[in-house]
């Protein structure tokens, strides 16, 4: 396993206490200008703590995107620090910015999947460019192809499975490693709502395992109704982050239930869906 | 051990879907490997030759038979003494008579002589042939009419005046002409490995951008490109001294018995050509695909 090496090779050991307790995602002040001079993000100042799950939301270039691409050390920012788990990132060295990566995973609403492999070695992909052991690779896989719930496909390529398996497949590349902080930008861009429930489903169930997960949307409904810490960002800025509790300790499958009933879909509505990834869950 | 595998199984998946570019670049290779396998040779040959002539170009000056001995060596000593002379060589009048026995086929005309009527003299050879006109003026200062500057010297046998400068000329000209078809040869295959690379980032760019995701390293971005651009020199290497060493068995070997000029090729080495030219494809392919990724790879 990835991870417990990680840990073993990092630093002595009050780093590592301290790196435990600062928050997961830290934003001081940051700012971020665009050449040309579009500013898409203005002084965001914003803590997320581990195993929290997150919403970032607003309209369409309001810097959820910039955000992300940020956290990836896609983008640099202009001004301010961004700091994971207690350390800057914009300090990072260039041969570093690939280690960042390996503990943040990423899923988009395009999938970004490759076309010309299966299912299994989609997965397995994220897991050989990072030089795993193909007995890593081996145990690890299946295992996460099992969590997501397409054990059955395999060997299917991706323009052979529905938008919400080959989300699926996306949601599992991304956390085939167990990174600690997942991002998902827009996971359900391109869903129906039944398919979104059962992706945001998904994600929870990878936030129970203690990662922390954040989720770029603009789907207010979904947001509202599943009643989690919101950040709304709006021209730039955060507008609203509230935090609302009451439903931290449901399972993922009273999650479920919860999210078809507020939405008005699920049991009553399976007929307006494909029932695909629906059925698979349970 | 498995990432080489990796690399190499990416690089050939890659070769594979960009089937056409990748032939074309292979092909420009082998051609270019080809024309370098058999200009080398060729250039060699040329330059062997006119060394060779160059070599035997020199000036020749007869002397009175009736000098004595310390004259001669005295003559030698200054003859020695003028720059650019490499060496002086004394041909007595029996050894010119040997060779004058030597250059006629109706061998009597030597054996009817009552005497030797040639004279003896001295060959003097130039460090470079640009140089003999110099020697000649030094010896004859008034042109070869005037007055000599030693006066056993008799005469100045007429040897391919102007002859070093032609060949020079030649030579030189070819070189140019060598060096700039070269020049393009591999800088088309550069262009061309470099532009099947290319293709191949842009077929792999989904690729590229889930390996930058997940967190590849930049080296492991790039690998199997190189290793992409190493396997178009070595194809097109390989293909190319199939061809050579075909060529040298069947038209090459046969005709040297009968042209010299060809024969002397041996000076060149054939494995010693392969080596140089199979590393040759391998580098100018590697160089090639690693300027396009530093170009076009952003990682």
């Amino acid at each position: 396993m990835a991870k417990p090496k990680r840990n073993s090779k990092r630093g002595p050991a009050p780093r590592q206490s301290r790196a435990r307790r600062a928050p997961i995602i830290e934003l001081n002040d940051v700012t971020k200008v665009y050449p040309g001079g579009h500013m898409a993000l203005d002084r965001i100042n914003l803590s997320i703590g581990r195993g929290e799950f997150v919403f970032l939301v607003g309209p369409t270039g309001c810097g959820k995107s910039t955000l992300i691409k940020m956290l990836i050390r896609e983008l640099d920012a202009t001004d301010g620090t961004v700091r994971i788990a207690g350390r800057d990132i914009g300090a990072l060295p260039e041969k570093k910015i690939a280690l960042l990566r390996r503990n943040i995973g990423t899923v988009f609403q395009d999938f970004k999947l490759l076309p010309n492999r299966t299912v299994y070695d989609n997965v397995a992909y994220a897991l050989q460019v990072i030089g795993a052991s193909r007995a890593e690779i081996r145990e690890q896989v299946p295992a996460t192809l099992r969590l997501v719930g397409l054990s059955t496909k395999l060997n299917n390529y991706p323009d052979q499975l529905s938008g919400g398996e080959q989300q699926r497949v996306s949601v599992a590349r991304a956390f085939v490693n167990h990174p600690p902080l997942v991002l998902a930008d827009e996971p359900s861009g391109n869903l129906d709502p039944v398919t979104s429930i059962g992706i945001m489903q998904l994600l929870y169930r990878i936030n129970k395992t203690g990662t922390t997960v954040v989720v770029v949307t603009h789907d207010r409904e979904m947001v509202d109704n599943m009643r989690r810490r919101v950040i709304e960002l709006y021209e730039g800025r955060v507008v609203r982050d509230e935090v609302s509790g009451g439903y931290t300790e449901e399972s993922t499958k009273e999650f479920g239930l919860r999210m078809r009933a507020e939405m008005g879909v699920g049991q009553h509505g399976e007929g307006q869906t494909n029932g695909h990834d629906h059925e698979r869950l349970f | 051990m498995s990432r080489l595998i990796f690399f190499f199984k990416e690089a050939i998946r890659a070769l594979r879907r960009n089937g056409a570019p990748t032939l074309a670049a292979i092909v420009t290779t082998v051609v270019t490997v080809v024309l370098l396998g058999v200009l080398i040779p060729v250039f060699q040959t040329a330059q062997g030759k006119s060394d060779s002539i160059r070599d035997e170009l020199h000036a020749e000056y007869s002397i009175y038979d009736d000098a004595t001995k310390a004259e001669r060596q005295q003559l030698r000593g200054e003859l020695e003494a003028i720059p650019h002379v490499d060496r002086v060589v004394y041909v007595t009048k029996a050894e010119a008579l040997e060779r004058l026995r030597d250059l006629v086929t109706d061998k009597s005309i030597a054996d009817n002589l009552n005497s030797n009527p040639l004279p003896a003299s001295f060959e003097v050879y130039a460090d470079d042939a640009a140089n003999l006109p110099g020697i000649k003026a030094t010896v004859f200062p008034n042109g070869s009419d005037g007055k000599p500057f030693n006066p056993i010297v008799a005469k100045e046998f007429a040897e391919g005046d102007g002859s070093g400068e032609t060949i020079e000329q030649v030579t030189g000209a070819l070189k140019v002409v060598l060096t700039v078809i070269t020049a393009l040869l591999v800088l088309a295959s550069l262009m061309l490995v470099g532009n099947t690379i290319r293709l191949s980032i842009y077929t792999r760019r989904r690729e590229v951008e889930v390996m930058r995701l997940v967190g590849a390293t930049r080296w492991f971005i790039r690998w199997p490109f190189m290793i992409e651009g190493v396997i178009v020199g070595f194809a097109g290497g390989l293909v190319a001294i199939l061809i050579l060493w075909l060529g040298k068995i069947t038209i090459v070997d046969p005709l040297s018995d009968k042209f010299k000029l060809l024969a002397a090729q041996d000076n060149v080495g054939f494995p010693t050509l392969i080596v140089v030219l199979f590393a040759a494809s391998i580098l100018v392919s590697t160089i090639g695909s690693g300027l396009t990724l530093r170009r076009f790879l952003k990682v």
